[in-house]
């Protein structure tokens, strides 16, 4: 069934609710601006033929629900830690529906290095390191999603850690949707990691609730010579919400990048990453695990830019389907001329439980650099029956087998995690997740 | 009824086919308590499907024949069931488990094998004290069990871990397909010491080789020859010194059994 989708329709909605929004400071306004006439342009990715990005995911239901603005709301702070990662030792910066709140966030006098944004657009601050990176490291003229989320840009979170800085205690970003129905918010995050700097960073998109939503997020991150980053990412959206993340990520020399990314659920999720290798001898490790069921559908689209030489970058992405649900991996490598001793691997596995899901992986790899070392590779496929009778000669049933499995094909990248209550949050959630499969014997 | 003398084991007339071929013609043997019974025979002679079909195997296909387990067939059950019950097959090719931790799988496979016995699950704290000891009869690192299933292991230590295995749920029936194969002169001596470890009164052995090296590590109380699906010959040890000497084609002339289809 193809859903026709008027996108003239779809850009006159916006651009109405565009010009609703109150002004706040010129700055903020020409960022704004400059996004909205972009997206008048390329509007949503509706159409899929010839366009890579978007080849296994239709955007259709999404671009055909006239979105409203999500409104500030009060909530509990219970509610939010039922849902996302949380300990009282970290840096917990909550946003719900897109409006920082900082009564259920940690106190930010002793990290005078982290601003919401909302506290100075409307101060008039002129002249800020602060908010001038924002919007530095994307591209959104041709993605009308990161576009839409600058055209109604109000309150982001921003960190900028000083120069040979250890942050302690993981700063934890939560971006809590209430889930009303019809509505829209667009978390924006922004990260400059400093010379010599090392930081821990979550970033949660979490939501609850059985009504249609969209979560539209931008996040930019910015490493400098030398700066250590830790980086994990959660969509926890209810199965009925919409979530579409865009992050970027600058390198400079010696700088790195590890991240480990969970997609959990989502009636369409989609993260589209991409990691620049600026600076020489910059790496990256870019981990994932994304767990469907019903008819969710995650996409995960990431991409790793070699420009500089003596890079290294690893990308293992794993999935587990079950019911009639969809998973798309796709991405490059790109190892420009420049980018020699470049060293990479990239593979994405699935375990594919029901005959009914479906996973398109399509990793690639353009080399343009003579002197690389690269590996990539996707693999789909269930447990055999060799493996299954290997652990039932020992006494385990079918289902505890199973489980077994199924959850040690997980570990390998909740292993990543270096951060024990996040490890912990993690491992309760994706054991909850995991279908109650039964492998065929 | 007397535990003594009902036979552990006893297979009649087990013919089995795989995709139409037929692997095993007829077999007839039984073992009592306290025996250990060795299967010798050259490659294709079928001595590792029988051992895994005892065990239950998927991908096997009875014709006919019966085996009985303790006076009861257990050609119904599936392998868990045949494992809970007291058989555990120590594999030829240890099945590498990605991702399941060694500590974690030999503590699910304890609990569930103890449950069918009306034991409880051992405390993590006592699970613990038994795993060292026996880890460290059968000479493993202690990383090994910290890590993945068999991933990484040498063949050595995946043979180890089998016996590893074997001393730990402590079965009555223990099937061994090929434990000797790859395995160095340490790495032999030690799987070796395991299984003579193991032997006693009430248990017994099925040992699968190829080689009569493994039986002057662990004596067999007989010897069965089993060619082209079907035991030829039986005896006691001398009948695998013989053999080494001899070779296969020497049974192949003497066989007791006839010929009939061993040149087809």
């Amino acid at each position: 069934m193809t859903q026709i989708v008027n996108v003239a329709q779809t850009i006159d909605h916006y651009k109405s609710d565009f010009q609703k929004q109150e002004s706040i400071s010129v700055w903020l306004q020409d960022l704004r601006s400059n996004a909205m006439e972009t997206f008048e342009v390329v509007g949503l990715p509706v159409k899929r033929r010839g366009n890579e990005k978007w080849k296994y995911t239709n955007i259709s239901a999404i671009a055909q629900t006239n979105f409203e603005p999500a409104q500030k709301i009060d909530v509990e702070l219970e509610a939010i830690k039922n849902v996302a990662p949380w300990d009282d030792a970290w840096t917990n910066l909550v946003f719900v529906n897109g409006f920082y709140n900082s009564e259920l966030s940690s106190s930010l006098d002793e990290a005078p290095y982290i601003y919401p944004l909302s506290g100075f657009v409307s101060s008039n601050y002129q002249n800020s390191d602060i908010y001038d990176p924002i919007g530095k490291y994307i591209d959104y003229s041709d993605d009308g999603f990161a576009a839409l989320n600058t055209a109604f840009l109000k309150d982001a979170m921003v960190v900028n850690i000083p120069e040979n800085f250890c942050v302690k205690s993981p700063i934890n970003v939560i971006f809590y949707n209430t889930g009303i129905t019809g509505s829209v918010n667009h978390p924006r995050f922004l990260m400059v990691a400093n010379k010599d700097s090392k930081v821990s960073l979550i970033e949660s998109f979490v939501g609850e609730g059985d009504d249609v939503s969209l979560t539209n997020s931008v996040s930019e991150i910015v490493g400098r010579e030398g700066a250590e980053i830790d980086h994990y990412r959660i969509m926890g959206q209810s199965n009925h919400a919409f979530d579409v993340g865009y992050e970027r990520v600058m390198l400079s020399d010696n700088s790195s990048f590890r991240s480990t990314s969970f997609c959990k659920s989502a009636k369409i999720g989609r993260y589209d990453l991409n990691v620049c290798i600026n600076g020489t001898d910059a790496s990256c490790e870019l981990n994932g695990l994304y767990t469907t069921n019903g008819t969710s559908h995650i996409d995960n689209y990431i991409n790793i830019d070699h420009v500089a030489p003596n890079g290294r970058s690893d990308l293992l992405y794993k999935g587990i389907l079950d019911g009639k649900s969809k998973a798309v991996f796709g991405g490059t490598v790109m190892v420009r001329k420049s980018a020699q001793k470049t060293e990479s691997t990239q593979s994405d596995k699935n375990l594919v439980l029901s005959s009914h899901a479906e996973v398109n992986s399509k990793p690639s790899l353009y080399i343009y650099a003579d002197d690389v070392q690269c590996a990539h590779g996707a693999t789909a496929g269930n447990i055999d029956s060799d493996t299954l009778f290997y652990m039932m000669s020992r006494g385990l049933d079918i289902q505890a087998a199973s489980k077994l499995l199924i959850y040690g094909f997980a570990e390998e990248i909740i292993s990543k995690v270096d951060i024990r209550s996040l490890r912990n949050y993690l491992e309760s959630e994706i054991l909850s997740s995991l279908p109650d499969h039964r492998f065929e014997f | 009824m007397n535990k003594e003398l009902e036979p552990m084991m006893e297979i009649k007339d087990l013919h089995v086919s795989v995709e139409g071929n037929e692997i095993l013609k007829g077999i007839e043997l039984t073992i009592k308590a306290g025996e250990v019974h060795a299967i010798m025979g050259p490659n294709g002679s079928g001595k590792s499907t029988l051992a895994n079909v005892v065990a239950g195997r998927p991908g096997y296909e009875i014709t006919s024949g019966t085996i009985c387990y303790k006076g009861e067939s257990i050609l119904e059950f599936e392998p868990d069931m045949r494992a809970r019950k007291g058989i555990f097959l120590a594999f030829q090719y240890p099945v590498e488990l990605p991702g399941v931790r060694t500590w974690q799988f030999l503590k699910a496979s304890l609990d569930s094998v103890r449950s069918q016995r009306g034991l409880e699950e051992l405390s993590i704290r006592d699970f613990d004290k038994l795993l060292e000891k026996k880890r460290l009869e059968v000479e493993m690192p202690s990383d090994l069990v910290k890590r993945s299933v068999n991933e990484g292991f040498s063949g050595g230590e995946k043979k180890r871990n089998e016996i590893l295995q074997l001393s730990l749920l402590n079965p009555d029936l223990a099937l061994l397909d090929e434990t000797d194969s790859g395995l160095d002169i340490d790495a032999l001596r030690i799987v070796s010491e395991g299984v003579n470890k193991y032997r006693g009164s009430d248990k017994s052995v099925m040992l699968v080789t190829h080689y009569q090296r493994i039986l002057d590590y662990i004596a067999p109380d007989y010897v069965h020859v089993l060619l082209n699906g079907k035991i030829v010959k039986s005896g006691n040890s001398e009948l695998a010194r013989e053999l080494e000497k001899k070779g296969y084609e020497w049974v192949r002339e003497h066989s007791i059994v006839g010929n009939d289809d061993a040149n087809s």
